[in-house]
């Protein structure tokens, strides 16, 4: 099993609903979040063109922040998500250095927090908070392993693109085109 | 053009618009563990060559900063720690592939003796004091000595260091290698930050640390021959150091975008100023040309090189620290 995400970026119109649903549904306290929305602009007036990012942990395969972990606080669960065990990180802040994408906060009780794509509703099979509230519907998610899968039908049929690919982190949170 | 904006969630102060995570604590840490890997690097190498009685301030007097730095360099990591109620957690784990933790227990190993090598040199220490006008020194060592044969244990451990000094030796000139090196893996372990992202850093580290330990012997020492042998290390570890960072530049340079983009901060941008002309011009060259005076038979005091290179150390881990958060894959 490999759990993954797709979001397209034709669809997303940046509303940041999933950061709200995130908040809500995972408790992150006022301030912080664990996923985000990024606007990325290029061109020269009057050729503009825009698209919109939600980001969040990417659930690497390849995962440097779990290596930098002196305690193994950090560690990856079946379907390969990435979580943080809060009573075992000393707040080290060594994954948050090691993560190429900066998904990794300080909670302010001084763990590090993170997103877990929602694994205590995946589990049940419900999808994470932030793609069932999407209200273009732009993000897909589901097993890698599983051809039928919404994210592996997507991934089949479009272009995509991953974030930083040249950090080796082999992330899982794919941006179809 | 191209632009990225933040529209929502992420506007936490230590992670945008760079991560900014490690602040003091972590640079002083860094130069602290070099410091005391110097030290005990060159303690215990004349150690095992059997000049113990020709060079007391190497290999005995100098050896009473190791645990005193070691110490304070713990408190600023356990106070740098924002789960601080968990940092027990960090003893009962050893992970190989986390520097973080591998690190931890080498200087925890490396604390321990590095209390019991000074212990065992009490006695040769107090007659050193009194012999050198130190006698306040020496009347504070023979209260800890007095004290510390009260205790029950430790005597025995001193006695046991005493005896057996020689493959502790041995052992300590290895760990104060891994320590010295761990220095700086621990920053090049992040392959998220390009400025950190090179083999070259622990090398790096390690000459940069034994040459803060030369330095700060040499300041110590009474003995001129002594001072002059140090002199002539740090020189040459200085000209070590200097081809380490045009290694580190050129393969920057020649590297992956992100690798070029972050050496740019140093060639041009805001870091120029700070790295060479404060590290390099006066932590580096002004020490080494001092000391060449010195050597030629100019009286320069010895404080002023050892205080240069001790400060351009802390300098350059700050400096590396700080540039290393702001590098980054992204944008
Ligand atoms: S995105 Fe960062 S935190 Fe998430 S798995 Fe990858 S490296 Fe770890
Ligand atoms: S901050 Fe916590 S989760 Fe992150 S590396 Fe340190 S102990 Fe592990």
């Amino acid at each position: 099993m490999r759990y993954a995400m797709a979001l397209d970026i034709k669809k997303c119109v940046g509303c940041a609903d999933c950061v709200v649903a995130c908040q809500t549904e995972n408790n992150v306290p006022i301030g912080f979040a664990r996923d985000w929305v990024i606007e990325n602009g290029k061109g020269v007036y009057p050729e503009l063109f825009l698209h919109f990012e939600s980001q969040r942990c990417n659930h690497c395969d390849n995962t440097p922040c779990v290596r930098a972990c002196p305690t193994g606080a950090s560690h990856v669960i079946d379907g390969g998500i990435v979580k943080v065990t809060h009573n075992e990180c000393i707040g080290c802040g060594a994954c948050i250095e090691a993560c190429p994408y900066e998904a990794r906060y300080f909670h302010p009780d001084g763990y590090v927090d993170k997103c877990t794509f929602c694994d205590h509703r995946v589990s049940k099979g419900d999808n994470p908070a932030c793609v069932s509230v999407c209200p273009t519907s732009c993000m897909y998610f589901g097993d890698l392993d599983d051809a039928n899968s919404p994210v592996s039908k997507i991934l089949r049929e479009r272009q995509f693109y991953v974030l930083a690919p040249e950090a080796g982190t082999k992330p899982q949170v794919y941006f179809v085109k | 053009m191209k632009e990225q904006l933040m529209v929502s969630g992420r506007e936490i102060s230590n992670l945008y618009p760079h991560v900014d995570v490690w602040g003091f604590g972590i640079p002083l840490y860094l130069f602290i563990g070099g410091l005391a890997a110097g030290i005990l690097l060159f303690a215990t190498y004349y150690f095992i060559k059997g000049k113990a009685d020709e060079m007391p301030v190497t290999v005995k007097v100098s050896t009473i900063i190791p645990p005193i730095i070691i110490a304070i360099g713990l408190a600023f990591l356990v106070g740098d720690l924002h789960h601080k109620a968990y940092f027990w957690q960090l003893m009962m784990h050893f992970r190989l592939e986390s520097p973080m933790s591998w690190g931890a227990w080498v200087l925890t190993v490396v604390f321990v003796i590095s209390i019991f090598w000074p212990l065992s040199y009490m006695d040769d220490l107090i007659v050193f004091f009194e012999q050198n006008n130190k006698k306040w020194l020496a009347k504070q060592f023979k209260k800890v000595q007095k004290l510390i044969n009260k205790l029950p244990v430790i005597p025995w451990f001193i006695k046991f260091t005493q005896r057996n000094r020689k493959p502790i030796a041995y052992v300590t000139f290895f760990l104060s290698i891994v320590l010295g090196i761990y220095t700086g893996i621990l920053l090049s372990a992040m392959n998220a930050r390009p400025l950190w992202n090179s083999s070259l850093l622990g090398p790096l580290f390690l000459v940069s640390g034994v040459s803060t330990g030369a330095a700060a012997i040499m300041w110590m020492s009474n003995n001129e021959a002594e001072k002059k042998l140090f002199s002539r290390i740090d020189i040459g570890l200085i000209i070590i150091e200097l081809t380490f960072i045009l290694l580190l530049f050129l393969g920057f340079v020649w590297g992956p975008e992100a690798q070029v983009r972050s050496a740019e901060m140093f060639l041009g941008g805001e870091f120029t100023a700070v790295f060479w002309g404060i590290f390099v011009g006066m932590g580096l060259f002004l020490p080494a040309i001092l000391e060449l005076f010195e050597l030629k038979g100019y009286h320069i005091p010895i404080a002023i090189p050892a205080f240069l290179i001790l400060l351009g150390g802390l300098i350059f881990r700050v400096i590396m620290v700080d540039a290393g958060q702001i590098s980054t894959y992204l944008y």
